[in-house]
């Protein structure tokens, strides 16, 4: 045992030395037109052997402190907790949700603006992560390429606007749709795939759409992106200093208050806290009804859902639409929010952190993605000065969470049916 | 009900089932026996839809079902359980109960959305549904809990619910009785026969438990190496030299 760990880790200690060791502590020089062979301070040269050291020793003690991790209790005072009585949950959930949405709606008044714009954002996630968690954490289909949905939702906004003037509230129906029409279209390739299969397709049909948002210029203005998107309207009132379009009125003018930049945001927000609040529940129906329960089943056992009389076909499709219709939603009030939008906002980055906002939040459970959604977008504002090492903090949460919480922050919880007694008697059968 | 005439099913080389045939009637229990290996579940897929089968005909309810899937075949009333337990583990026992009536829900999202009344009475009919099978299999404590929390013993039965619940014409049991005690069994045994007498469900049943299948079939189909070496009642089948020498194999 001690032997084969020694071996192993003198092997893993070997292989840090030879990717560190050519990356950092070589370095090409150009000297004119030839190109020289120059090492790196002697400082590079300790670090190198300060790294393979600590992998060696790490991976020489790692069932030690692997085992010492995962008994560390303090950390995770969740571990032995009882599961609260389902009917007291039921209620502590619906206060908890109601508490949470009146205390968002009055938030933004007291907030900074930038403050209510970041929380904008969080929303967009959120709708995001509720969306995604229909397709990977109820029907177990996992989406790497989500992001393209949001992407559709977001351009056809942006293209509706700059050829046919067509406002917020006329696009954002439009766009869902759409997205939910790719949602259908990619379903059917990928009918009879699962899993890592399944996993490679999305991711690659997600490049496709930026790839073709990036290359069809005549359309999509190419990287460049398209600019002026207009802001929502309410009631024909604009936020804007000045009206853009012809036969809308001004906000400030028709209530007679000075102009002030935060309205729109303060506006924007709420929409899209009512957007999100709307999806929430939405889902949250969808779960409870009979096409929920068969993504779930689907998830579950294929086979067994099949015998039972459910065709995949219409549950994969109905998971992958209705993901996508989300996702659309929340592409418009994006292109909405920032007013300008290019193929870059649209990178595999922003799915793998929607798929990571569903995991951290626990697969399926609807209050976990919204406290991960919330973790996710703030925490890394919050720590600006870390922004260097964002992603490596990213890494390591993912970990920890792995080693200590697999199940996600809030895990999904059943929802319990009080049924009434039957008699047992053989007549009742229809 | 279901007759199946002349199935063969070949992987590649292999022939694994050769021209078997078999009927099933109304308010029978049929039993498929046979050695390891003798293609008895590959019969069941091949019936309820899971394989495509290479020869034969499949007549269920008059009219041919070869070919159809799985889903369809299970719809028009021919549903089956798994050699292997095959629960929804992480749902509890009643969702899986109610997964498996979406045929008799509404399954319209707008109505389920604003719950019309047509939405809800159907809800409630299958809830009503649910709890009389879990109370007829003896599982109503365990309702909420999650299905793969379950006893072995227990996830059988909930299976069984869970293919009635659907209101089947024609019920495929593989091996029900594996890993089940001998006070188990026997209540399987009231179990099965209560469904045909009292439900009106014909049952095709494969099964290794001697004792269980002499007691309960109407008529037995013995296949070995995929092919039909005999059928008829019990007493027949007892005292058949083939299924003997199949079983035993020859002095």
């Amino acid at each position: 045992m001690i032997a084969q760990n020694f071996r192993h880790a003198l092997f893993c200690a070997f292989i840090t030395l030879v990717i560190s060791y050519p990356i950092l502590g070589l370095n090409l020089e150009a000297q004119g037109i030839s190109i020289k062979l120059t090492g790196a301070e002697t400082q590079t040269y300790v670090g190198i052997a300060l790294a393979v050291l600590i992998v060696f020793l790490f991976q020489l003690f790692r069932p030690a402190i692997l085992g010492g991790l995962g008994r560390v209790k303090a950390l995770n005072p969740l571990v032995d907790r009882q599961p609260m009585p389902q009917e007291k949950r039921i209620r502590f959930e619906r206060v908890a949700l109601v508490l949470i949405v009146l205390g968002a709606m009055f938030w933004p008044f007291i907030a900074s603006r930038g403050a209510v714009d970041l929380a904008t954002l969080v929303l967009i996630y959120i709708i995001l992560g509720l969306g995604l968690n229909v397709v990977v954490g109820l029907a177990g289909l996992l989406d790497l390429g989500y992001v393209a949905f949001y992407a559709v939702g977001a351009y056809t906004f942006g293209l509706l606007s700059q050829y046919y003037g067509f406002s917020f509230w006329m696009s954002l129906p439009i766009g869902a749709v759409l997205a939910a029409a790719f949602g259908f279209v990619l379903g059917f390739p990928v009918l009879r795939l699962r899993g890592d299969y399944l996993a490679i397709v999305t991711l690659g049909f997600g490049e496709i759409i930026r790839i073709l948002l990036n290359n069809l210029t005549d359309l999509t203005n190419g990287p460049d992106g398209i600019g002026g998107i207009p802001d929502p309207t309410l009631f024909g009132m604009e936020f804007g200093r000045r009206v853009k379009v012809e036969g809308n009125t001004s906000f400030h003018e028709v209530f007679n208050i000075p102009y002030d930049s935060t309205h729109k945001v303060i506006f924007l927000y709420l929409i899209t806290l009512i957007l999100a609040v709307f999806t929430l529940f939405i889902i949250r129906r969808l779960i409870r009804m009979p096409v929920g329960r068969s993504w779930e089943a689907l998830r579950e056992d294929e086979i067994a859902a099949r015998s039972l009389g459910l065709s995949r076909t219409a549950v994969k499709l109905s998971a992958f639409t209705i993901g996508a219709f989300f996702a659309g939603f929340a592409g418009t009030i994006f292109a909405s929010k920032q007013g300008f939008i290019s193929p870059e906002s649209f990178v595999f980055l922003e799915s793998a952190i929607v798929l990571a906002i569903v995991v951290l939040g626990g697969m399926g459970s609807q209050l976990g993605v919204i406290l991960a959604a919330i973790a996710v977008t703030i925490l890394p504002e919050l720590a600006r000065e870390f922004s260097e090492y964002r992603m490596l903090v990213f890494g390591a949460a993912m970990v920890l969470m792995m080693v200590w919480r697999p199940q996600g922050l809030l895990p999904m919880t059943r929802v319990h049916i009080n049924l009434k007694k039957q008699e047992a008697g053989v007549t009742d059968h229809a | 009900m279901l007759e199946v005439r002349d199935l063969s099913m070949r992987f590649g080389g292999l022939l694994a089932v050769d021209q078997v045939s078999l009927d099933v009637g109304e308010r029978e229990i049929v039993s498929i026996i046979g050695p390891n290996g003798a293609g008895k579940t590959t019969v069941f897929n091949c019936i309820s839809g899971f394989y495509r089968p290479t020869g034969g005909k499949i007549t269920f309810k008059g009219r041919p079902i070869q070919g159809k899937p799985d889903y369809k075949i299970s719809r028009m009333g021919m549903v089956r359980t798994f050699q292997h337990v095959r629960l929804f583990s992480k749902m509890t026992v009643v969702e899986n109960l109610l997964v498996a009536q979406h045929r008799h829900l509404n399954t319209n999202l707008f109505s389920g959305l604003v719950k019309t009344p047509d939405y809800r009475k159907r809800e409630e009919k299958s809830l009503e549904r649910a709890a009389y099978w879990l109370e007829r299999v003896g599982l109503m404590e365990m309702a909420n809990r999650d299905a793969g929390n379950l006893a072995y013993g227990q996830q059988r039965r909930l299976e069984i619910a869970r293919c009635m619940v659907t209101e089947p014409n024609v019920l495929m049991l593989d091996e029900p009785a594996a890993g089940l005690n001998p006070n188990e069994t026997r209540e399987l045994n009231e179990l099965i026969v209560s469904l045909k007498e009292d439900y009106c469900v014909s049952v095709l049943l494969i099964e290794h438990d001697m004792s269980l299948v002499m007691g309960i079939s109407d008529r037995i189909n013995v296949i070995n190496q995929g092919r039909p070496l005999a059928s008829g009642t019990p007493e027949e089948i007892r005292s058949n030299d083939d299924v003997i020498k199949a079983y035993l194999g020859e002095e």
